[in-house]
């Protein structure tokens, strides 16, 4: 790449500025002024940045639990007799002790995964993180609508977070993160400090609940009301289509689980019977309110990662994204249906009709997947394509997505799930889904959108040795899952029999891939943030507004003046990126400012 | 924040008249109405909240309707009706509130406050005293405290969860409303309403009125079954 004057360096040619034109980055003062700017900003990208933080370390907690569960996976339980005497084998998470207490802390771990992963990692991920950084940007607006309830989510989504941290001092979960009554009701008898963790983990998930709706209540009012001059819904980039789908589930979505908890807490503290069969209540009902939930989260937490790939995808072809409102509305058509397939979790403990019910709708959900995979591929098809580490971890990601996504048709046909189903094809399903997918196309947005947010270029050679550690491990890690689990393994056990051994041998190894991977872009993260080179506000050529109008990192304020919309975010035939280096995007010939709209 | 609009803030007048919308909004206007849509969708995640525990009631009434119908038949119908009716008037005056906001008058504006505030005290008082408390006393509680030797269902401690549980998250609404009331009272007392902002005042009274409407559902379902 070509060196281009940075916005660091602009700055002083002109001098006497006003300090809202100084990067959001630039430190107020001393260290406890700044720690104290940030630590009370209502900057959404300051707050997007200190999620990225909050969830990254999130992330790696989970990551290590996930490591642990792996590890004791690696060889079967056995309790052999050895001349007279009992002795446990396999047995890694005991730390010599029984073979009960092995178990029981196999439990809390994949318990301490699930639960991390999915309420502090990947429901926030993406929209808490990237999206408040850039939705705004996108726009062309100088905040969220609500930038003090935006940072009041982050504080409740730290809130929330302790109170996990804490159940996990007290000694851990070992429900589950599906917390399935009457065992989450029952375990852990009262009397001592045991008794409360369950209590914590539970009023970890509600608070973060609060969070989720603060954010997606905050997103869905931004996109109504604050997108700049000339920006109607179809000239929004595809991204903010993405995010606000997942928005409008946040919304609607969690307040259910939130009852469904305070339910659930009153049943443990209270024993007031409604989910216990023992006094008249019904297990099966917390189920349905669990999952009216959890199935749309499920689409909370895909839709922003698709996000990312329509923007990824688009500007490393240079091409204008194929059938762009097939995208849009598949996004919306996906949030709707995402309401009435709980059933699907179900398949086993609901009635035969409303399994049958639930199974036909199931498939309907194919459909607009199916329509976003078409138009990504058809998107690339004579693009011209340049395959940077965002790029390679989009094409990771429709791979790993169609996987995923194929692999959930077997689930939701009714007579194969009766075979399939808590087994560990179900387990690899949704990895592919939810890591394979969300994850990557996270990673993936994190290094496009980093010049952007952080004003300095990565390593391009380690960060793509990073990718394919991530990809190979990932794979490595979870393919073998999909044949154990159609042999008959099921998932949630600490031990299993010979024939699942190779298997699990290799799902292990690849988590040691998988982790050297993610530390590789560890490593590339913070040595472009100690010693990175200055980032060129348009390094991708962008059509967007954070590319063609924000500094790299932005401005406090977001814009100089405010954007005014006269192109779509995908017409690279017919616009040059403003900002971007011609020489490096010497196609098409710049037009004279208006002299085309759309 | 707002250096970039201080040019257009109009001078003189109430706190109300200076008002000007936070920078990153056009007019105040445009913030009022990204407020009230703000407003409207924190209140259907409310609707969705009590609607969790309408299934729930659904769900148990079909499997129990006679611990439902013994239980609903000792609860009392002229507290729940006078409580009702309490509400009604509340949904009234706080209508008014707002009105009288819109309207600039200030005096109206805190009188209807106050009236509104005191039937939220007087509805949660009714449901302390001559409700919960008598039937405290009597051992009709939920699940693991529930004492109460005549019961005619085995089923009747689930009765009361549901009661309990659903009466409670409503009335911890009424006292975050109350909290609100007060809250508006405070600010309508500075000035800070008047017709060309009052956007606090529509979006609490908003509130109040889903408050009112969860409790419409509520009494039919909870005493009137019988």
């Amino acid at each position: 790449m070509t060196t281009i004057t940075s916005p660091h360096a602009g700055h002083g040619d002109h001098g006497g500025h006003h300090d809202h034109d100084v990067s959001y980055l630039h430190p107020k003062g001393g260290i406890w002024t700044t720690i104290w700017d940030w630590a009370s900003t209502i900057d959404h990208k300051k707050i997007g940045v200190m999620y990225l933080v909050a969830i990254l370390f999130m992330f790696f907690l989970g990551g290590m639990a996930a490591i642990a569960v792996r590890l004791e996976l690696m060889e079967p339980t056995r309790e052999v007799t050895v001349a007279g005497k009992n002795v446990v084998t396999g047995q890694l998470l005991a730390f010599g002790q029984s073979l009960q207490k092995g178990n029981e802390n196999y439990n809390r771990m994949f318990t301490l995964h699930g639960a991390i992963m999915v309420f502090m990692v990947i429901v926030p991920s993406v929209p808490a993180s990237l999206g408040n950084f850039l939705l705004p940007l996108m726009l062309g607006a100088k905040d969220v609508a609500f930038p003090r309830l935006n940072l009041l989510s982050w504080y409740v989504y730290v809130l929330g977070s302790i109170f996990a941290v804490a159940a996990i001092i007290m000694g851990g979960v070992d429900t589950g993160w599906t917390f399935y009554t009457p065992y989450s009701t029952t375990t852990d008898v009262e009397g001592n400090m045991a008794y409360w963790r369950i209590v914590s983990m539970i009023l970890a998930a509600f608070i973060l609940g609060f969070s989720s709706i603060f954010t997606g209540l905050n997103f869905v009012v931004t996109v109504h009301k604050l997108r700049a001059p000339g920006m109607g819904w179809f000239d929004m980039p595809l991204f903010v289509w993405g995010i606000y789908g997942a928005a409008i589930i946040q919304v609607l979505a969690t307040p259910v689980i939130g009852i469904t908890l305070l339910l659930l807490i009153f049943e443990r503290l209270f024993r007031i019977g409604i989910f216990d069969p023992a006094m008249g209540g019904d297990p099966v009902l917390f189920q349905h309110f669990f999952w009216f939930y959890s199935h749309p989260v499920v689409y909370v937490m895909i839709l922003p990662g698709m996000a990312i790939i329509n923007e990824i995808i688009a500007v490393y072809s240079r091409k204008r994204i194929f059938g762009y409102r097939a995208v849009a509305f598949s996004t919306l058509a996906i949030a709707a249906i995402s309401f009435i397939v709980w059933g699907h979790h179900l398949f086993t403990s609901e009635g035969e009709v409303a399994a049958v019910v639930f199974s036909a709708i199931t498939f309907l959900v194919a459909i607009p997947s199916a329509i976003k995979v078409f138009n990504w591929i058809a998107t690339l098809y004579k693009g011209s394509i340049r395959l940077t580490t965002p790029m390679l971890y989009a094409l990771g990601f429709l791979f790993l997505f169609t996987i995923g996504g194929l692999t959930g048709l077997p689930l939701g046909t009714l007579s194969v799930d009766l075979h399939l189903h808590d087994s560990y094809f179900v387990v690899a399903h949704f990895h592919y889904v939810m890591m394979g997918s969300t994850i990557i196309a996270f990673i993936g947005g994190i290094h496009h959108w980093w010049p952007k947010m952080f004003g300095r270029m990565y390593n391009e050679f380690f960060a793509k040795i990073g990718f394919w550690l991530v990809f190979i491990g990932f794979n490595v890690t979870f393919f073998p899952q999909f044949m154990m689990g159609a042999h008959g393994m099921p998932r949630r056990y600490a031990s299993y029999t010979d024939e699942f051994l190779i298997y699990h041998q290799i799902s292990t190894i690849g988590s040691w891939v998988l982790l050297v991977g993610f530390l590789v872009h560890l490593f590339v993260f913070i040595h472009s943030l100690l010693a990175g080179r200055l980032a060129p506000p348009n390094p991708c050529g962008g059509l967007t507004l954070e590319w063609t109008d924000a500094a790299s990192p932005p401005i406090e304020h977001n814009f100089h003046h405010e954007p005014v919309v006269n192109h779509g975010p995908y017409d690279y035939d017919d616009v040059f990126p403003k900002q971007a280096d011609p020489k490096e995007f010497p196609m098409p010939a710049p037009l004279p400012a208006g002299a085309r709209a759309h | 924040m707002s250096t970039l609009h201080a040019d257009h803030a109009p001078s003189g007048g109430t706190y109300a008249d200076r008002y000007v919308a936070a920078a990153h909004f056009r007019d105040r206007d445009h913030e009022f109405e990204s407020v009230k849509m703000g407003v409207w969708l924190f209140l259907s995640t409310e609707i969705l909240l009590f609607a969790g525990m309408f299934v729930g009631y659904a769900i148990l009434r079909m499997l129990h309707p006679e611990a439902f119908i013994a239980g609903s038949g000792k609860l009392s119908t002229f507290w729940g009706l006078l409580n009702t009716v309490v509400l009604l008037i509340s949904s009234w005056t706080v209508a008014m509130a707002v009105r009288s906001a819109q309207l600039g008058k200030q005096g109206a504006l805190q009188f209807h406050l106050i009236v509104t505030n005191l039937c939220a005290t007087a509805f949660v008082v009714i449901k302390l005293v001559f409700e919960y408390y008598p039937k405290w006393q009597e051992g009709k509680l939920p699940g693991k405290w529930f004492s109460y030797p005549y019961a005619v269902d085995p089923s009747e401690p689930l009765w009361w969860g549901i009661y309990f549980g659903s009466t409670a998250i409503h009335a911890t609404h009424v006292i975050i409303g109350m909290g609100l009331l007060t809250w508006l009272l405070i600010r309508a007392r500075k000035g800070h309403f008047g017709p060309h902002h009052y956007t606090a005042v529509e979006g609490v009274g908003l509130y109040w009125h889903i408050v009112d409407m969860v409790w419409i559902f509520l009494f039919p379902l909870l005493y009137l079954i019988h």
